[in-house]
């Protein structure tokens, strides 16, 4: 079991960006198509990424390295200990550690886009947050109706429940969806950041990076989908064989429909977007706990 | 190893342009001319960008603005002059107000012409740009190299 | 080891009446130091030689030498209550404020005619130890012994910016701080209820005169809000005893806890009152905000070794008897919604702090949610985010007021580039925000238990707060490093002012936070399951962290530390080109100024978010305020009627 767990993180470690790299290309190549053009090659992200590691690298401080850096090894490191199956919470909370370190990145620097954009980020952790941890304890609270009282935090006793933990968790299963919008930097909610060009904020907070800099933060990114989608698979999981591909099949389904969202809504403020996502967390989230505690 | 030109990320400056070029750039990234597909994203962000594409003429104003922006890109680069104005001042050139095209200020490497340019010149532009980035990437491999050499 | 404690408590008493005479500055400050140097020692000496043991001390009619040695303390203690009740009741009616002598005459005259009338006869002993006893000293001694240090050169600071403004007291101040210690050392080892009552009394005394040092206007009336708060709970303390004594016929803290009794929820609601005022919970938390115009080594100590962690011990102390029943259910519903409240109260200041004030009460918050939960995973918890936030509270206390001296402002915006400006200070601060709420810092691996424990005991709406109010912390915690942490050039080179003393503190308080996260395992091993083994009776408690989450913790603590140090390392040697901001090509180029419209320079100034149009208004503190208080009132009513 140690060594299936292990080889997992190291497959995440090893493929986990380029899974989510390709994904990205593909999520590309489908817009395109939406919009009715042809749109670039599935590999352009890499491309991309591959371009800006030639690239020299204007830096305004040696703190951005050091930040960027960290980044990507905290982001690297939280989608690892998740694909090990290890506590959930444990690994949100590393989540939220390296998300700060993107903020940081930013008010690095002194320039007024990368320092809106940074305020704005932490306005979207402060929206997805709650859901967050909500999910974490849903999972909990499934596995302790599974298993008749004892409940679990592991990802790994998650995941070899009896049914997939999705039977308990739709509300959660729902709310999620909608600050998974929020962590993929999806319109409508691509606020602080965006893949798209001309947003009001330049690229907010990726401003003021540039070549490598830049490079590592795009690639952590890619390694943050990856884990993202490993959580939404995480719902369908169970001890039998066929929930695998239930779950892969569940998590490109949704990675597509992140990209119709993306497609056919407009950037909100983030008011709304605050108001939405703690509205839906409560809704969701809040509903389904309570059902759990008192009706099952 | 890394082809710059399979991932050209655009800057586009409107100097002191009549906004016609403009129209017309942005028209490049509309479903009919779709440069994305050349992997062209227009990033508006100096510190992201590859290609420098300035239309309209120069004036005392923006000189120093286009002159930073151009500052602000990491190597490798190339600068596009888009539009008759862009290039050599066009019909504003005897302005009082206007110093002349964008080489007044920075070098540039391609110019296209046309009152306003249309987006199949832009495109052909900036497809000819990305063969001068190509040797630019190589030039400045190099230069990196011997710069290793010498520590 | 009776005298050894008397020694604990009586020597802070001794020192500040040493420190009341002394004059001459340098007297003053090698006093200090020895006075901190030796409550600091012995303190750890007591905690080394009673190390996992649970003792009584002093039983009822307990002698010395055929000396009735009880008896006179207890006469002593009346007449000091006695004289507190005349300071208070001279400045009450000097300033006008009559409630609050009021309020003091009627607990101070209840409390004398139970003892006089001879309806207080202990049955069991005066004073108490155990593991969790120690851990109270040892956060009292170290951390309240470092402040005191600090409190030498800060003052020094202090007088000198202020001048003329505020006379100088500081003989009165280092006094005041040692008879703080010495009442926190009286409350942790009183087992006698009336005993820890005096104690309790005299934190309140304290504080007010601590909060009105410098006597100005807005000083007298929150040092009086302090006052009214704190006696208010003192009555119900006194109310709490006399239930106790008259009824039940209990006189110790322990014996009131076992008591099987059904009413005693009566007490415990009262003693309830007294702990949620003085742990500053709403609808009480406006005395620690107004607490704010005390210099800042005061503040320091009111919010992390003493005061507010007076009615948190008191509030675990309880706890076992609180499980599953009404008055948990109302302390932990207060305790949820001070901790999500206070949080987002926190967003809106740019006053360090304030911000720091508001994160002591939504921590305490949270504290009290586990409390009230009361199962032993809850306390566990509770025990491990008093300890993390004693010292990281401190630490940020004496560090914003250091950066206050330092740079002339204590706001957040001022303190942008902190790292280029004063890298020392800026760093020990980063540290004591990271551990308030970063992974893998200790403050969240007990929010984080604090959390299964929640889940675990089926109270969905402390889920809920919790989840929601740590979004919230994550935010203003965040905006506040980020502004440290940015790397703005320094305009003005100013000199670092932070004098030896200062530094001693707040290095001390600095290892001492990495070295709690460090030791973390080690010491929930062997010194705070076993408290939670006693207070509940149990052998094989187990905290909710398994072995292989501490691994996993230690791990990512060493791989931050390498990828900062590397990061930094690296940077030394790689040599990137520097480039300016990006300002839409008018930038100046020293990231301050940009070129305006009329080819002039402008300045540019970006904030962090304070969302003050949205949740700036007092209403919210008024509303949240209001449902407190109907809530603790509705849960009392509830629980006192459904006993009787």
């Amino acid at each position: 079991m140690t060594t299936i767990r292990a080889l997992a993180a190291i497959i995440y470690i090893v493929l986990g960006a380029l899974v989510a790299g390709l994904l990205a290309g593909l999520d590309r190549k489908f817009s395109a198509r939406m919009q009715g053009r042809r749109g670039p090659s599935v590999f352009q992200p890499f491309y991309d990424v591959a371009k800006l590691f030639s690239k020299e690298t204007l830096a305004l401080n040696g703190g951005q390295f050091v930040i960027a850096f960290s980044f990507l090894i905290l982001m690297v490191l939280t989608g690892a200990l998740f694909f090990a199956g290890v506590d959930i919470l444990l690994v949100f909370l590393a989540l939220s550690t390296a998300a700060m370190f993107l903020v940081f990145a930013a008010t690095s620097s002194n320039s007024a886009m990368s320092t809106m954009g940074a305020q704005r980020e932490m306005m979207q952790m402060l929206a997805y947050e709650p859901m967050v941890l909500i999910t974490a304890v849903g999972f909990y609270m499934s596995t302790q109706i599974m298993n008749g009282g004892q409940g679990s935090f592991k990802i790994v006793d998650i995941a070899s429940g009896d049914i997939p933990s999705i039977v308990y968790l739709p509300g959660i299963f729902i709310g999620f969806l909608f600050i998974l919008t929020i962590k993929f930097r999806k319109s409508p909610f691509d606020i602080s950041t965006s893949h798209h060009a001309h947003q009001e904020l330049v690229k907010g907070v990726t401003t003021d990076l540039s070549g490598r800099n830049l490079g590592m933060i795009e690639v952590a990114h890619w390694y943050e989908n990856t884990f993202l989608l490993g959580v939404v698979a995480l719902f369908f999981l169970s001890n039998d064989w066929w929930s695998i591909p239930l779950a892969v099949g569940a998590a490109i389904v949704v990675y597509f429909l992140e990209t119709i969202i993306d497609n056919i809504s407009a950037r909100v403020k983030w008011e709304l977007m605050v108001k939405l996502a703690w509205g839906v967390t409560i809704v969701c989230g809040g509903l389904n706990l309570l059902v759990l505690e008192y009706i099952f | 190893m890394a082809k710059i030109t399979k991932s050209p990320w655009l800057l586009h400056y409107d100097g002191s342009s009549c906004n016609g070029c403009d129209i017309e750039v942005l028209a490049c990234l509309t479903p009919v001319y779709d440069v994305e597909r050349f992997g062209i994203i227009n990033t508006g962000n100096p510190k992201h960008a590859d290609i420098f594409l300035v239309t309209g003429g120069i004036n005392e104003k923006n000189k120093a603005v286009v002159k930073q922006l151009y500052d602000q890109m990491p190597e490798p680069k190339v600068v596009v002059a888009v539009g008759i104005c862009a290039c050599n001042g066009g019909v504003f050139k005897d302005a009082y107000n206007i110093i002349g095209g964008v080489d007044k200020a920075i070098p540039v490497d391609v110019y296209v012409p046309g009152c306003a340019a249309r987006p199949e010149a832009i495109i052909d532009g900036v497809v000819k740009a990305l063969g001068v980035l190509d040797e630019k990437q190589k030039a400045f491999k190099e230069a990196k190299k011997k710069k290793g050499a010498e520590k | 080891m009776e005298l050894f404690i008397a020694l604990l408590i009586l020597f802070p008493f001794l020192a500040a009446v040493c420190q009341a005479f002394v004059k001459n500055n340098t007297v003053r400050k090698i006093s200090v130091y020895i006075s901190s140097a030796v409550i600091i020692a012995a303190t750890i000496v007591f905690a080394v030689l009673n190390f996992g043991k649970e003792q009584n001390f002093v039983p009822a009619g307990f002698t010395l030498g055929g000396f009735d040695i009880v008896g006179s303390i207890n006469y002593g203690m009346l007449a000091i209550e006695f004289i507190l009740m005349g300071i208070i009741t001279y400045l009450s009616f000097k300033y006008k404020k009559y409630y609050a002598a009021l309020l003091s005459i009627v607990q101070t005259c209840f409390v004398a005619w139970l003892e006089l009338s001879g309806n207080a006869h202990a049955v069991n002993d005066y004073l108490f130890c155990d593991n969790l006893t120690l851990i109270l000293c040892l956060m009292i001694a170290v951390v309240g012994g470092l402040i005191c240090v600090y409190a030498v050169g800060y003052l020094k600071d202090y007088h000198h910016h202020h001048g003329a403004e505020v006379k100088d007291r500081r003989s009165f101040f280092c006094s005041m701080l040692f008879v703080f210690l010495g009442a926190m050392f009286g409350i942790v080892f009183s087992a006698n209820l009336i005993w820890m009552y005096f104690f309790w009394e005299i934190t309140s005394v304290v504080s007010f005169l601590l909060i009105g040092y410098t006597k100005t206007k807005e000083a007298v009336d929150n040092s009086f809000r302090a006052l009214w708060m704190n006696l208010l709970g003192g009555v119900g303390f006194a109310a709490a005893i006399g239930y106790a004594a008259l009824k039940l016929h209990v006189f110790n803290l322990q014996d009131l806890v076992s008591s099987a009794d059904p009413t005693i929820v009566i007490p415990l609601i009262c003693l309830a009152l007294a702990a949620l005022t003085k742990s500053a919970q709403l609808p009480f938390s406006r005395w620690l905000m107004g607490a704010m115009v005390a210099p800042t080594p005061s503040s320091a100590l009111l919010h992390s070794a003493t005061m507010v962690k007076a009615g948190i011990y008191l509030l675990i102390r309880i706890a076992p008897a609180m499980t599953g029943n009404l008055v948990g259910l109302t302390v932990a519903l207060i305790g949820g919604f001070t901790f999500f409240v206070a949080s987002i109260r926190a967003i809106i200041h740019t006053d360090g702090k304030k911000v720091l004030a508001y994160s002591t009460i939504s921590n305490l918050g949270l504290i009290v949610a586990c409390c009230g939960v009361g199962i032993n995973e809850t306390i566990w918890a509770a025990i491990f985010l008093m300890m993390f936030h004693c010292v990281s509270k401190s630490l940020l206390f004496q560090t914003v007021g250091s950066v206050e001296h330092a740079t002339g402002s204590r706001n957040i915006e001022d303190m942008h580039g902190l790292i280029k400006r004063y890298p020392f200070l800026a760093i020990a601060m980063t540290i004591g925000i990271a551990g308030m709420y970063l992974a893998p810092f200790g403050m969240l691996i007990s929010k984080w238990s604090a959390l299964q424990a929640f889940v675990d005991a089926g109270n969905i709406i402390l889920v809920l707060l919790l989840a929601f109010g740590s979004a919230t912390t994550l935010f203003y915690w965040t905006k506040w490093i980020s502004k440290l942490l940015a790397y703005a050039r320094p305009t003005i080179k100013r000199k670092d002012t932070t004098s030896l003393d200062q530094w001693i503190s707040i290095g001390g308080h600095t290892v001492m936070m990495v070295a709690l996260c460090l030791v973390f395992p080690f010491l929930s091993g062997s010194l705070v399951t076993p408290i939670v083994n006693s207070l509940y009776g149990t052998v094989d408690f187990k905290p909710v962290l398994s072995d292989e989450n501490l691994f996993i913790l230690i791990l990512m603590i060493i791989v931050l530390a390498l990828v900062l140090v590397a990061g930094f390392v690296v940077t030394r040697f790689m040599k990137t080109k520097q480039t300016t901001i990006y300002m839409s090509g008018i930038d100046t180029g020293d990231e301050r100024h940009y070129v305006g419209a009329f080819d002039e320079e402008r300045t540019m100034y970006h904030a962090n978010w304070y969302l003050s149009d949205l949740i700036g208004t007092d209403r919210l503190m008024n509303v949240a305020t209001a449902i407190a208080a109907a809530g603790f009132i509705i849960g009392a009513v509830l629980t006192i009627g459904g006993v009787l």
